[in-house]
């Protein structure tokens, strides 16, 4: 073969590469923290895209000396790399999920951080007139029956979970109906298409307030308790997946429902929103939440 | 349209008023991407090479390969990346994951079959004359193959500007291996989206003129030095 005669060549290209690789890794390395000091936060797009977490996590890092990486997907994803050991603490809102999960044994000390709610929103038109309703399940079911169309995520994110588990409850099946339609983006994102397409959808309070004024969608129905949204904070097994990092994550977890943290939970978005985004509740009880 | 009036000034402001992390987040973007082109190029081009100027059997099928690689979707690579280098992945013992690191390795691997297919071709454009030429001068055979590489250098160049524009450009694979970390792994293109998620229409904006402007920068560059020797 003559290839090996270019032996020479490719041996010296090779080291070459190596030479790069490994020094463009070590001016990276010289930045990263100690391997220890790194956490995985799986969490909902929620708490990254209206800003809570660039609040928390430099407070945190200062606190403790961890560098955590936040992973903003949806809950049902975030669970999933909890699962696999993949993510050391979780910050999501799909409570059955999570239940689910801590019951498997993939995660522990399920502790409850803070709430907003789900609202639906529409275009002011509201084509399928349900402004004011007081019960979910009496908009999905009018929604249906008007067959108006409504934007869902479709992507197992809590809000989706939420919004699916409304639609069974309100006895519609969704199996090919063409105003149905599911976008398998983020919330933010979401939102942005049911604006455009003058669509009816399922979202967050936080996420909404925090996109107000880019979208032409109004408020119109909110206040059922059916439409609590609850995010817990979950350590991932470190039994399970000995890989993950236990003490930062239990650290994390401390650090959410610690008193300070949960001030700052309190007042967040006030100055920017005219409200709050989230309603800090670390040591109360779900059943108590709403009331 | 006032939105995207409102991105270029914004875009300006970010840039006169030397926003620190938007400064970052670009010089990271370029020292990735510029890390991941200069990888590929060492091993797109000595394997382009050696792939142009060999007669083996199954050729065609090997070039057919590196020239379907060209156009490798990056979510598809970010995938299996991500996949070989998770905790619990084969690579695993690296923890590269969520690093720039693995952005580096994911862009390498998206640019590599571009700046080889294009390697490939050009060299296996010159006159097959010119080599026996070389060779009946008494060059060795690395030799040979330098004065080819240098013979090769206009079609070499925009093969590190399609690789370089590829990579720069690309965003499924920086957000799955990369995360998209604030002042760590994050780059412009997984900040336009995160930004566009967030609804901050004119900062993304602003962002994607950044990222053009790079672009350019680097693409000025390198054609100063691909056209300095044939200025007509």
């Amino acid at each position: 073969m003559k290839l090996l005669r270019n032996r020479k060549i490719i041996i010296t290209w090779i080291m070459a590469v190596l030479l790069v690789t490994f020094g463009a890794s070590s001016v990276f390395a010289a930045k990263a923290a100690p391997k220890q000091k790194n956490i995985i936060l799986a969490t909902t797009t929620s708490t990254q895209d209206t800003g809570l977490l660039d609040t928390l996590i430099p407070i945190f890092e200062k606190q403790t000396g961890y560098f955590v990486k936040t992973i903003a997907v949806g809950s049902g994803q975030a669970m999933a790399m909890g699962q696999k050991g993949e993510a050391d603490v979780l910050l999501v809102h799909s409570p059955d999920a999570e239940k689910k999960f801590v019951e498997e044994g993939y995660g522990f000390n399920r502790q409850l951080v803070m709430h907003n709610d789900f609202i639906i929103v529409g275009p002011a038109s509201d084509p399928a007139k349900i402004k004011g309703f007081k019960s979910a399940l009496e908009t999905m079911k009018t929604i249906a029956k008007t067959e108006s169309l409504f934007l869902s995520r479709g992507d197992k994110s809590g809000t989706d979970v939420k919004e699916k588990a409304l639609w069974k409850k309100a006895g519609i099946n969704l199996m090919g109906q063409r105003w149905f339609q599911e976008t398998g983006l983020g919330m933010g994102q979401t939102l942005g298409v049911a604006s455009e397409k003058k669509g009816y959808t399922l979202t967050d309070r936080g996420t909404y307030l925090a996109l107000k004024k880019h979208l032409g969608l109004d408020i119109l129905v909110e206040g059922d308790a059916e439409l609590l949204n609850i995010y817990h904070v979950i350590e991932v097994s470190s039994t399970k997946w000995p890989k993950v990092n236990a003490p930062g994550a239990k650290a994390f977890a401390d650090f959410m429902v610690s008193k300070k943290t949960q001030e700052i939970i309190k007042t967040f978005g006030v100055d920017k929103y005219g409200s709050p985004l989230f309603f800090p509740d670390a040591g109360k009880k779900v059943e108590d939440l709403g009331k | 349209m006032e939105l995207i009036i409102q991105g270029i000034i914004k875009a300006f402001e970010l840039l006169v008023t030397f926003d620190p992390e938007v400064l970052g987040i670009t010089w990271l973007s370029l020292k990735i991407s510029g890390t991941a082109t200069l990888i590929s190029l060492f091993i797109g081009v000595s394997i382009g090479t050696a792939v142009a100027l060999n007669n083996f059997f199954g050729k065609k099928i090997v070039i057919s390969i590196i020239n379907t690689g060209m156009g490798l979707p990056p979510v598809v690579v970010g995938l299996f990346v991500t996949i070989f280098i998770w905790r619990n992945g084969p690579f695993g013992f690296l923890e590269i994951l969520y690093t720039p690191t693995a952005i580096i390795v994911a862009q390498a691997i998206i640019a590599t079959p571009i700046v080889m297919g294009i390697s490939l071709a050009s060299i296996q454009n010159l006159s097959p004359n010119l080599r026996l030429q070389i060779l009946s001068l008494g060059a060795s055979r690395l030799q040979m193959v330098w004065v080819l590489i240098k013979e090769a250098k206009l079609p070499l160049l925009a093969a590190v500007m399609a690789g370089f524009g590829g990579v720069i450009s690309e965003v499924g694979a920086s957000i799955m291996v990369g995360g998209n970390i604030r002042g760590y792994s994050r780059v412009l293109t997984t900040a336009t989206v995160m930004e566009t998620g967030k609804g901050n229409f004119d900062i993304a904006i602003a962002l994607s003129i950044i990222l053009l402007l790079l672009a350019f920068l680097v693409n000025y560059l390198l054609t100063l030095i691909q056209q300095r020797q044939h200025p007509r």
